[in-house]
């Protein structure tokens, strides 16, 4: 007799209809953030690199004119980002840290060497220079540690109240070696998934500071560039499938983002997830599922599986993935779907949430 | 409407004269009301729901379920445990008995 | 954490489901009426290793999904006003009202913030003087003496800002209702444990004589909610009833004298529209007459609903467990979540949007 259904969601509840405004929920990575990239942005600049929907775009060099034969010559790895953290300066880093981490992980993740950066600041009209100098300082830290440059820039500032102190937006390019061929369509059943790391940190850390939820902690936010784990694991496991770094929407948006485009199934087994004793516990008392909090270094691959204890060796080796863990496969069952296995052997489904995932008392 | 968890009192003092306390949830602390715990001490765990402390956890009966876990075990019997009566409230074998009825 | 991880151990939750089954031989119909619970239910899928003669029943037990769709309204119109900064907690802002949602009013330009305490809003009263702020008091028993402390210490502090919308319920009232009627196939309850750690456990006991059912005072982790339902199933295997706390940690049989001072200086038991469901009589608080000035209710005056629920919606005979969301004729068509009709699929909680989501992993699999 059927029981009570298999579902997991702290989406409490569903929003009307689409109106005629942008909601929160359209910048949350859920299903509102695909249904307007979806129904908005991709039909107006269809292009095959656009559609498939990775994180970076990588480019032939004969588009550009070079010459060669497509296929042996290194590809330029290209993509855009934007930054509205609030607050600007949190515990573990700012804006600016976030929008060099940031950018240079897009381009990690594709396999690419980060190598120039491009930043467009929007500052509010009253934003203390000082502040604004302590954000370009931890951007020239943070470029010099991922080895990359800013190469050009742009600044527009907007009347007070019209944005929060200040937006980053950025671009980044990058090569990709010749053979490397990251990508969405190379995931097979059997694949397993990987983690680098703990869950949750940069998200909980932010909501520490957020007013009406204020608590204290020691968290930090794990915002780190990923370049040189990301290399160090291509070059021992040159038949990584796919990487994605987890940022809004957090690991099950990025597994979701997995199931929908690879057409597979996705089985998640919960008790491996790694996570912080105080992410867990800020989790609880919030009533938020660390599944949907965001991550700012944390890195998640798919490989074969017959590769999965070697790049562990690899990662766990690594400053930035000594947690890393594996947690789960993909299947060729319940495609589509992102299934969570209990410690308990029960299951349940992490749906794509449809908009913010806001705390609840219920 | 439920969503409680449990935390261990950190300090106990007033604010804008009502009793608040520094609460530990495993690794990270929020200030909540205990108005409605007024004689929990430092060091005690509360159930806490939206910021007030709902009541002090009874640790002696928090270990109520493991002890029946147990008991179940060594008798092999996974029916009512003896000398429990369907009518009993609670029925929790050598337990301190307190509130529930006989 | 302790005292909590300790009741979220497999292995005592692989014992008393062997338990549990050892004893179970005839099929049971067991309700919980409380979303959290419904939740770690989930969460954990221990409904999917209960034994199939065990139906688990999800009650009205979502004060979000039972909130009547005109305080819905009341809550929207109250925060699209200029003057008052509205204030709630985050489950409420995707309920629909009967055109839109507090969500899109925040997104219009309103003024509404996410609160983690009531008292938080004393807070943003003071430091906003100009502005009255309202604050969406929602919830069962177990919210109440929060929700009494704020108005408390509003008059205290001489705040003439701040206001409260009220839509307390109360949980024996609505399983004196689904007990009562004719169709009722509930035969034992697991009472939710933190509105008893408020309350007490002594209004269930005329509803167990009444009815002859057992109610198993439960509480939320895996390993609570196998034992309550363990004791229930035992107490029915027995032909028992009674009300048994085995919650026993956090309740005890008064509840909390200081928290049940509390509510009773500041609220009044009274009737209440539960939606979905209908008016239960006595079975949520209001503010006495002598708090008034902080209702805000009483201090503005709202139109009219415009649109009533939409007829096709069976989440009344849902939240009482009489019939599954399956058999309603909208369900997955033009009901879905997305554009919910009705409470029981507006909620993530709510049975409706929960099948929903199962059922679309059964096509899959099927597929």
């Amino acid at each position: 007799m059927s029981k009570l259904p298999n579902f997991h969601s702290l989406a409490c509840p569903a929003p009307l209809p689409p109106g005629e405004r942008v909601l929160l929920g359209h910048g949350s990575g859920g299903r509102l953030t695909a249904q307007l990239i979806q129904q908005l942005f991709l039909p107006a600049f269809a292009n095959d690199i656009l559609c498939a929907l990775e994180d970076q775009a990588t480019l032939d060099l004969h588009h550009l004119g070079v010459a060669g034969r497509a296929g042996a010559e290194p590809r330029l790895a290209f993509t855009t980002d934007s930054f509205v953290v609030r607050p600007l300066f949190f515990p573990g880093g700012d804006i600016g840290r976030l929008a060099v981490h940031g950018t240079v992980n897009d381009l990690a993740v594709g396999g690419a060497t980060p190598l120039f950066l491009s930043a467009a600041f929007i500052l509010e009209e009253g934003l203390p220079l000082a502040d604004l100098r302590r954000i370009v300082a931890s951007m020239r830290e943070a470029c010099a540690d991922a080895g990359v440059q800013l190469v050009t820039g742009d600044t527009k500032v907007v009347d007070r109240g019209k944005c929060d102190g200040a937006f980053i937006t950025t671009s980044g390019i990058g090569v990709v070696p010749p053979g490397r061929n990251l990508a969405l369509h190379n995931v097979r059943p059997g694949d397993c998934i990987l983690v680098s790391g703990t869950i949750g940190d940069h998200g909980i850390a932010i909501m520490s500071q957020r007013e009406g939820l204020e608590f204290e902690t020691a968290l930090q936010s794990d915002t780190a560039p990923l370049h040189d784990l990301s290399h160090t694991m291509l070059e021992s496991c040159p038949s990584i499938r796919w990487m994605r770094d987890p940022t809004r929407g957090g690991l099950s948006g990025t597994l979701n983002e997995l199931a929908a485009a690879a057409h597979a199934g996705v089985v998640i087994d919960e008790a491996a997830i790694p996570i912080r004793p105080e992410v867990q516990a800020a989790c609880e008392m919030l009533g938020l599922d660390p599944l949907y909090v965001a991550n700012e270094g944390k890195l998640v691959a798919v490989a074969p599986t017959e590769a999965s204890e070697q790049l562990l060796d690899v990662m766990r080796r690594h400053p930035l993935g000594r947690n890393a863990a594996r947690i789960g496969e993909v299947r060729g069952d319940h495609p589509g779907l992102v299934v969570i296995r209990s410690a308990f052997g029960g299951e349940r489904i992490a749906p794509l949430l449809t908009g913010e995932q806001l705390p609840r008392i219920c | 409407m439920c969503l409680g968890i449990p935390g261990r009192v950190v300090d106990v003092h007033r604010e804008q004269d009502i009793l608040m306390g520094k609460v530990d949830f495993g690794g990270v602390t929020k200030s909540i009301c205990l108005e409605c715990t007024p004689q929990v001490q430092p060091g005690e765990y509360v159930i806490v729901h939206v910021g007030f402390a709902l009541q002090v956890i009874d640790e002696a009966r928090a270990q109520d379920v493991f002890r029946f876990l147990v008991q179940m075990g060594e008798t092999d019997e996974f029916a009512l445990a003896e000398g429990v009566s369907p009518m009993s409230g609670g029925a929790y074998q050598n337990a301190p008995d307190g509130e529930t009825p006989p | 954490m302790r005292y909590q991880t300790e009741y979220r151990d497999p292995a005592a939750a692989r014992r008393l489901l062997e338990a549990i089954r050892a004893i179970t031989t005839r099929p049971w119909t067991l309700m919980e009426v409380c979303g959290g619970q419904t939740h770690a239910i989930v969460k954990y899928g221990l409904d999917e290793l209960l034994p199939a003669e065990i139906d688990l029943v999800h009650g009205p037990g979502c004060p979000v999904c039972v909130t009547p769709i005109e305080l819905i309204d009341k809550a929207v119109a109250l925060a699209a006003r200029a003057d008052v900064i509205f204030c709630s907690y985050g489950d409420m802002l995707r309920v629909p009202g009967s055109s839109r949602d507090l969500l899109s009013v925040k997104a219009s330009g309103g003024n509404v913030r996410i609160v983690y305490s009531p008292l938080d809003c004393l807070q943003i009263a003071e430091q906003n003087p100009r502005h009255l702020v309202v604050f969406f008091a929602v919830g069962f028993e177990t919210t109440a003496p929060a929700n009494a402390l704020a108005v408390q210490q509003a008059r205290r502090r001489g705040l003439d800002n701040f206001a409260v919308l009220v839509s307390h319920v109360l949980v024996p009232p609505a399983m004196q209702a689904i007990l009562a009627s004719p169709d009722n196939r509930v035969q034992g309850f697991l009472a939710a444990g933190h509105v008893c750690t408020v309350m007490g456990w002594s209004d269930y006991e005329p509803l167990s004589e009444q009815y002859r059912v057992p109610i198993v005072v439960t509480g939320f982790e895996p390993v609570d909610i196998l034992d309550g339902i363990f004791r229930c199933v035992s107490l029915l295997e027995q032909g028992g009833h009674g009300v048994e706390n085995r919650y026993t940690r956090a309740v005890r049989r008064e509840g909390n004298p200081a928290a049940r001072r509390l509510i009773a200086e500041v609220f009044e038991v009274t009737d209440r529209m539960w939606r979905g469901i209908g008016t239960i009589p006595q079975s949520g608080f209001r503010l006495r007459p002598e708090w008034s000035p902080y209702d805000a209710e009483r201090r503005f005056t709202f139109e009219p609903l415009r649109n009533p629920e939409a007829e096709a919606c069976l989440s009344g005979l849902i939240l009482q467990g009489r019939c599954k969301p399956t058999d309603c004729a909208a369900f997955g068509g033009s009901c879905t979540p997305d554009h919910p009709l009705g409470a029981t699929m507006v909620s993530a909680e709510g049975a409706c949007a929960a099948y929903f989501r199962y059922r679309q992993s059964r096509q899959h699999q099927t597929a």
